[in-house]
């Protein structure tokens, strides 16, 4: 066991976070702070039009009056709103980016990631858009995807070429004044994908946005609209990473999702944002407004998150069900090690008849950190036969880290059924001696029935993410045993 | 292949095993009997290495190598294997994933490359045969809802996939019907070879019908009080344990 614990720590100290790299990009920012005039050069810089200004500002003057939230189960040291830099690009030639004028060294930035920019290198079937701090800087395999008529690509394109479309969406499912992140992030997001499937169009691949942290000092706030048309199907990827430093950096992104009548938009995330070291210094604050709202009737909308990163998490990507027959669902794989901190968990509002939404949330908690699932079921007066099914797992790991579990119910119409599964558990001694005796060592012991106790979650996310998935579970476990 | 010297050993401070002496040979099949709370798990749980079990006094070498240095799984690899008497449940890890990583974890400490996927899953078809198990067992979580019977199939199955060279069955008789009794043991027979040994725990003699043991040990008190052939377990079977304790605590007293 004493040489058990010895290998152990020596892996972990040795395996730290492996996109903690800093890449050395042009960039264009600019100076720390927030008001009125850096909206305005934000406005500028991204050479929007006038109904753009207009929006922000208001979002910011809303702003203004907000305070943080807080009801969620979480320790947020203060942050100095003044001390942060809200935009901050790759520096860009004129013209639309083919490969030839990217940076190399930006290239080379998604090449570490893993994320190759190259059409003809990039796994098989997924267009990817890279976002770099403030800034798209590339999206793949938009002719391809312009064939079928759907649109992939940044948010600024978006704001510039389909201008009628953003305006008609944006802010629709979550509105400026929302809450204090969103607004904020109304005020001063930079970029971010947009995703348009027209009607009777079957996604071919799978769309997916990168986000990666740069720069020291900056926040990033990103913003992804997608929508999906009548009889419409798309399935949607998002990946993070960041550098390791000492500082916290804020990151207040906004995903909304439009699904009409017999649409389906499938939406997984692997969020894997640097979560601060052993003794929880530096970390992305993660406070993240996800939405999307089932309009059409028979239409269904699906989050998955794996959530292995970040030093703080504050997340509930939500669904309302206003189409009649709409189904929602939730899956969610939470863990924190070390002193991360996460409250995540979802919101059902079921609005049409017949509605359906599940929610499937495991939580993982090991170290000295904290996790809460927060989850609200709603059915409205006119309702009828909604159902939802809950069910709510934690999974403990040593002695020193805290599960919690805070659902509320609303219903309004006695025709729902509404049902609620909660557990929580420890990783027994037992399972890992049972592995032990059968040559397993205690690390890809605890990997494997970790793996196992979410498997019903990864199995959810697209196949080739649900292995990168199930090697971040492990990788972000290790040393919580000891 | 095994020899156990003087070994004394406790739990949570209170001594369980209190001198036991014990020597296995290649090609035995020993049984240890005894009255509920003799120590016999104990000693199984010496053997394979659980941490809460402490060795306070004596030696347990396997091949001549002191196994009380080594990991659990450092033991497993060496080719100890245990059948536990209350396997335990883990959910969404499939049998074939968790028999794939231990067979794998037994190549890779032998110096061997992973086996593909077909080749392991035609080696589970034959093992599946050989021990008589029902190939729906395999597809599902490792133990997760399986009723006492399957849980102790499972099991003979997992020690045929993985050969050890020394298995010990602890109190794998316990709860089995009469079927089941016999689909385990045959298992158990089956496997059996010149080159590896057997140590059978149980309570009752019933299961050595099936498996015939080479020696019968009574543990009492966390001693071997009385070694023998086959005939032990008949005539224990026939009297109880009732007249073993009495000489043993007679012969306690005569020595004072």
């Amino acid at each position: 066991m004493e040489k058990d614990q010895d290998k152990i720590l020596k892996n972990v100290t040795e395996n730290e976070y492996k996109y903690g790299f800093v890449s050395d990009i042009e960039m264009d920012s600019l100076p720390k702070g927030l008001n009125e005039e850096v909206i305005r050069q934000i406005w500028k810089l991204k050479q929007e039009p006038e109904w753009m200004l207009d929006f922000r500002l208001k979002a910011y003057r809303q702003w203004q009056k907000m305070e943080m939230p807080q009801w969620p189960h979480l320790q947020i040291p203060e942050i100095d709103y003044q001390d942060i830099i809200y935009y901050a690009a790759p520096k860009k030639k004129e013209g639309p980016a083919s490969l030839d004028e990217v940076d190399p060294e930006l290239i080379d930035t998604f090449n570490k990631l893993g994320i190759p920019l190259e059409e003809q290198e990039r796994l098989a079937g997924v267009a990817v858009d890279a976002v770099i701090d403030s800034q798209s800087v590339k999206t793949t395999f938009q002719e391809t995807l312009a064939e079928l008529g759907i649109i992939f690509c940044s948010m600024s394109d978006a704001i510039r070429d389909y201008p009628d479309l953003v305006k008609k969406y944006l802010g629709s499912v979550v509105p400026y004044s929302d809450n204090y992140f969103a607004a904020l992030n109304s005020a001063v997001f930079g970029d971010g994908s947009f995703a348009y499937i027209p009607k009777g169009v079957r996604c071919p691949m799978e769309l997916s946005t990168y986000f990666r942290i740069n720069l020291a000092d900056t926040g990033q706030f990103e913003r992804t609209l997608i929508v999906a048309e009548e009889d419409s199907y798309v399935s949607y990827l998002e990946g993070c990473t960041a550098p390791m430093r000492d500082e916290n950096q804020l990151h207040a992104a906004i995903v909304e999702i439009i699904v009409m009548d017999d649409a389906e938009v499938k939406y997984s995330t692997v969020q894997n944002w640097y979560p601060g070291n052993k003794e929880g210094k530096g970390g992305i604050y993660n406070f993240v407004t996800k939405r999307g709202i089932c309009k059409g009737n028979n239409s269904k909308l699906s989050w998955t998150q794996v959530e292995t990163g970040s030093a703080i998490t504050w997340k509930y990507p939500s669904t309302i069900l206003k189409g009649d027959n709409a189904i929602a669902e939730f899956y969610s794989v939470a863990l924190t090690n070390n002193y991360q901190q996460a409250d995540t968990g979802t919101k059902m509002i079921h609005i049409g008849k017949n509605t359906r939404s599940t929610i499937v949330s495991k939580g993982i908690s090991a170290g000295n950190s904290n996790n809460s699932y927060r989850g609200l079921v709603k059915v409205m007066k006119k309702a009828e036969n909604a159902r939802n099914y809950s069910q709510c797992d934690s999974l403990l790991i040593g002695d020193q880290c805290g599960a919690h579990t805070f659902p509320y119910l609303e219903v309004d119409n006695k025709s729902a059924v509404v049902e609620h599964e909660a557990t929580t558990s420890k990783i027994g001694e037992d399972q890992i001696f049972y592995c032990n005796q059968r040559g397993i060592s205690t690390e890809d012991a605890i990997g494997m029935i970790v793996n196992g106790y979410a498997r019903e979650v990864l199995n959810q996310l697209p196949m080739e993410f649900a292995v990168e998935a199930q090697k971040l579970l492990q990788i972000s476990l290790e040393g919580s045993v000891g | 292949m095994l020899t156990i010297k003087d070994l004394h050993a406790e739990i949570d401070g209170k001594d369980i095993l209190k001198g036991i002496n014990l020597e296995v040979h290649p090609g035995e099949v020993h049984a240890i009997m005894g009255p509920n709370g003799s120590g016999k798990s104990t000693l199984a749980s010496a053997i394979v290495g659980r941490d809460y079990v402490a060795i306070t006094q004596g030696q347990i070498l396997y091949f001549r190598e002191d196994l009380t240095a080594l990991s659990p799984e450092e033991r497993a690899l060496k080719g100890i294997f245990l059948s536990f008497q209350y396997p335990v449940e883990i959910p969404g890890v499939s049998m074939v994933n968790f028999l794939r990583a231990a067979v794998n974890e037994q190549r890779k400490y032998k110096g061997e490359g992973p086996m593909s996927p077909s080749d392991f899953l035609k080696l589970m078809r034959e093992k599946k045969k050989l021990v008589g198990i029902d190939s729906a067992l395999t597809n599902r979580s490792v133990n997760e809802g399986f009723s006492g019977g399957e849980k102790k199939k499972n099991e003979i199955f997992q020690m045929a996939m993985l050969e050890p060279k020394l298995a010990i069955l602890d109190e794998t008789d316990s709860g089995l019907d009469i079927d089941a009794l016999r689909t385990v043991a045959n298992g158990v027979n089956a496997l059996k070879k010149p080159d590896n040994a057997t140590i059978v725990i149980t309570h009752y003699q019933r299961l050595l019908n099936y498996i015939v043991p080479d020696y019968v040990h009574v543990l009492y008190k966390g001693k071997i009080i009385k070694s023998g052939g086959k005939e032990l377990a008949y005539d224990l079977e026939e009297k109880g344990y009732d007249w073993l304790k009495e000489e043993y605590e007679n012969s306690l007293n005569g020595s004072l």
